[in-house]
């Protein structure tokens, strides 16, 4: 069984890393069919679930969360500052109290936009080669049974031991402070978490505007909070009364409303992230209580920290910018057709899945038909539903299918070996890389049109899970109809359980009330399934 | 492109034997650094000081680029002031040493590994990674 999988990962048979305008003669059939359209982007291929907009340009997750709900709130609430508070406090007051409004509303659009629309560090996925390599390097002993890589190698950072874990999606062990996201389907860099607010991972390269992002808001909402309030009291003056105040300017109530309930969160969320910043942590570690010794081991403070606050703050937020790994704009290199085709395939099976259902169907039909005549009608429905059922299972099934599929529909003669001697694979996205030579000389003419549809990459129609995009519809539902409370909601989606952290966290962070307690347990589940 | 001449020629007749990856070191922490043991398939191929001194370069190289220091922080406030604006305009520091690197990896190609039956690849193109070695087989030993 393993030695199939090493016959399947063959180096030889794949390409140069480097392009080169001639190529060995088995590429020339991929090579025709690559020059016979035009080139494509990189972005064009992402096996994560992203979605890309301007040609790459822009990347956003999968599924958008609140995003148009965060950029609506900001939006009504100045729009409504400056419309009927502005006016009053400009004649009353001073001319700056717009200006800085306006100031502090851009910041606040801008950095939004940059952190839901920037890649929050996704590490690519190891090619074939480095995923055969570090199996190798695993298992050379050279055992005949097929053992799964080890999911742990400890590597020593700064006079401390740090578990890196292996990512059997990613096909390699994660860097330090490396997560995986399973709604983005991606490994990201120092990972945060991801935030249904702006609908992005929240990570290395996007941290800085995140934390933009909640500062500014927080001051902006606190000061239309305070304009507001001074309006209405200036309009109340001479024992007019609230009442007569808030008659005639009934926008201030509402602007009133949501400010009062979103200050305390975003206040609560900024106090947390300062705090985060200052001892260079993770929400993520923050939650799991990595270097807070909760285990019990002694001596497991962060590796990461400079202990000094002025450099932690810096190295997070001033430090360089690292570059995007993923290179979305830059053009598939005709020669990367193998690792071209091995996504493809990935692809084509995903999208074909409807197809190889069909087939599944189809064929436990006949053999069940053959079996039991009189039962062949009730079986169809049963396999439908069977099918149905089926599309909405984990990766798993979508092995099932392949390997089912496979066989009644061979290509080459080689997947034959590979569905029946790999049965304890652990994850089936091996058996689609193992795939790779099998189809190299027949590559699958239904990936391409699959690929072309819009400026959107669909990678995953039918495939896993559909749990989180439920729970995100929940989530959705929860916030729409109890938008007034949804700041509250918020500050529980990133802080999850506040009860937790007190135990954890020094007493430097302000703005967890008890307030949140309540409320935030049916959130608790939902953050900590997207923060891998 | 013109430093790949010798490499595409080589490259015609010669066929992939093997690849070697060298992996990240993390004991500085999340810096990109990269182990500068030499791999044992490189043995036969390449002199142990001149693969270590590419490694060494290459680390020094990336340190620079994740430097903290006076003008990062300027890079890093300024930015912060414009909003991040400034990086849709500007190409940043690490970005610079991104370029530096890149020059660096195709000279050593051209002068030491490409005579040698080797080729490193750019690490960028691997995520920062690895560094890959591809060993071409060497038809001038009869192998």
């Amino acid at each position: 069984m393993k030695h199939c999988e090493y016959q399947q990962i063959d180096p030889r048979a794949l390409s140069t890393p480097a392009p080169t305008p001639t190529l060995p003669p088995q590429h020339a059939v991929v090579e025709e069919e690559k020059k016979g359209e035009t080139a494509r982007r990189k972005w064009e291929v992402f096996p994560g679930k992203n979605r890309f907009y301007c040609d790459g340009r822009i990347i956003v997750a999968q599924q958008s969360g609140v995003l148009p709900l965060t950029l609506g709130l900001i939006l009504v609430t100045t729009v409504l500052f400056f419309v009927f508070d502005c006016p009053f406090l400009l004649k009353h007051l001073t001319v700056f109290i717009p200006a800085i409004g306006g100031v502090l509303f851009v910041f606040v659009v801008i950095s939004l936009l940059q952190t839901s629309f920037t890649d929050p560090g996704i590490l690519p996925r190891a090619t074939p080669d480095e995923a055969a390599d570090i199996e190798k390097q695993i298992d050379n002993s050279g055992s005949s049974t097929y053992r799964p890589p080890p999911r742990t190698k400890e590597v020593m950072i700064n006079q401390q031991v740090v578990k890196l874990k292996y990512c059997f999606t990613c096909k390699m062990f994660r860097p330090p402070r490396t997560s995986h996201c399973s709604l983005c389907d991606n490994c990201v860099e120092r990972f945060d978490h991801h935030c249904p607010w702006v609908g992005n991972c929240v990570g290395k390269r996007n941290y800085r505007f995140f934390y933009t992002f909640i500062v500014s808001l927080s001051f902006l909402t606190v000061f239309i909070f305070g304009c507001v309030a001074t309006h209405l009291a200036l309009r109340a003056q001479g024992g007019r009364g609230l009442m007569f105040a808030l008659q005639e300017s009934p926008a201030s109530a509402v602007e009133l409303v949501i400010c009062f309930f979103s200050v305390w969160s975003i206040l609560g969320l900024s106090g947390f992230h300062t705090y985060l910043v200052a001892s260079n942590l993770t929400t993520n570690e923050d939650i799991k209580g990595s270097w807070s010794g909760k285990s019990g081991a002694e001596d497991t403070g962060n590796p990461y920290s400079y202990n000094n606050i002025i450099t932690n703050c810096c190295s997070v937020l001033c430090g360089p910018m690292p570059p995007s790994l993923i290179d979305r704009r830059g053009f598939m290199p005709v020669e990367e057709s193998s690792q071209t085709v091995a996504t493809e395939i990935e692809l084509a099976t995903k999208n074909e899945i409807n197809v190889c259902q069909l087939v599944l169907c189809v064929s436990v039909f006949v053999c069940m038909a053959h079996h039991h005549p009189p039962l062949g009608g009730q079986l169809s429905g049963l396999c439908s539903v069977l099918c149905w059922l089926m599309s909405k299972c984990t990766q798993g099934t979508k092995d099932l299918l392949e390997s089912a599929s496979r066989s009644p529909c061979p290509q080459t003669g080689k997947p034959q070996t590979v569905s029946t001697s790999c049965p304890d694979s652990i994850d089936p996205a091996d058996q689609a890389v193992t795939f790779n030579p099998a189809v190299t000389s027949d590559p699958d003419p239904v990936a391409v049109p699959s690929l072309k549809c819009g400026g959107r990459h669909h990678s995953h129609t039918t495939s896993p899970p559909d749990e989180p995009r439920q729970q995100h519809h929940h989530h959705n539902r929860h916030h729409k109809t109890r938008s007034a409370r949804s700041s509250s909601k918020r500050a529980a989606l990133h802080i999850s359980n506040p009860a937790y952290n007190f135990s954890l966290s020094p007493p430097t962070s302000p703005g967890l009330g008890p307030s949140h307690g309540i409320g935030a347990e049916d959130h608790v589940r939902d953050s900590f399934a997207a923060l891998h | 492109m013109a430093e790949t001449h010798s490499l595409q020629d080589m490259r015609q007749q010669a066929a992939i034997a093997a690849k070697v990856f060298i992996q990240r070191d993390y004991t500085n922490g999340t810096v990109c650094q990269f182990q500068t043991k030499f791999p044992s398939e490189l043995e036969t191929r390449i002199d142990k000081q001149q693969f270590e001194e590419t490694v060494r370069t290459l680390n020094n190289l990336y340190a620079e680029a994740e430097k903290l220091g006076g003008s990062s922080y300027l890079e890093g406030c300024l930015a912060c002031l414009t909003a991040y604006t400034i990086f849709l305009c500007m190409e940043t520091h690490y970005e610079k040493v991104l370029k530096k690197i890149a020059k660096f990896i195709q000279e050593q190609n051209d002068k030491i590994y490409a005579p040698r039956g080797l080729l490193l690849t750019d690490p960028i193109e691997r995520g920062l990674r690895v560094v890959e070695v591809t060993i071409f087989e060497d038809r001038s030993l009869g192998r």
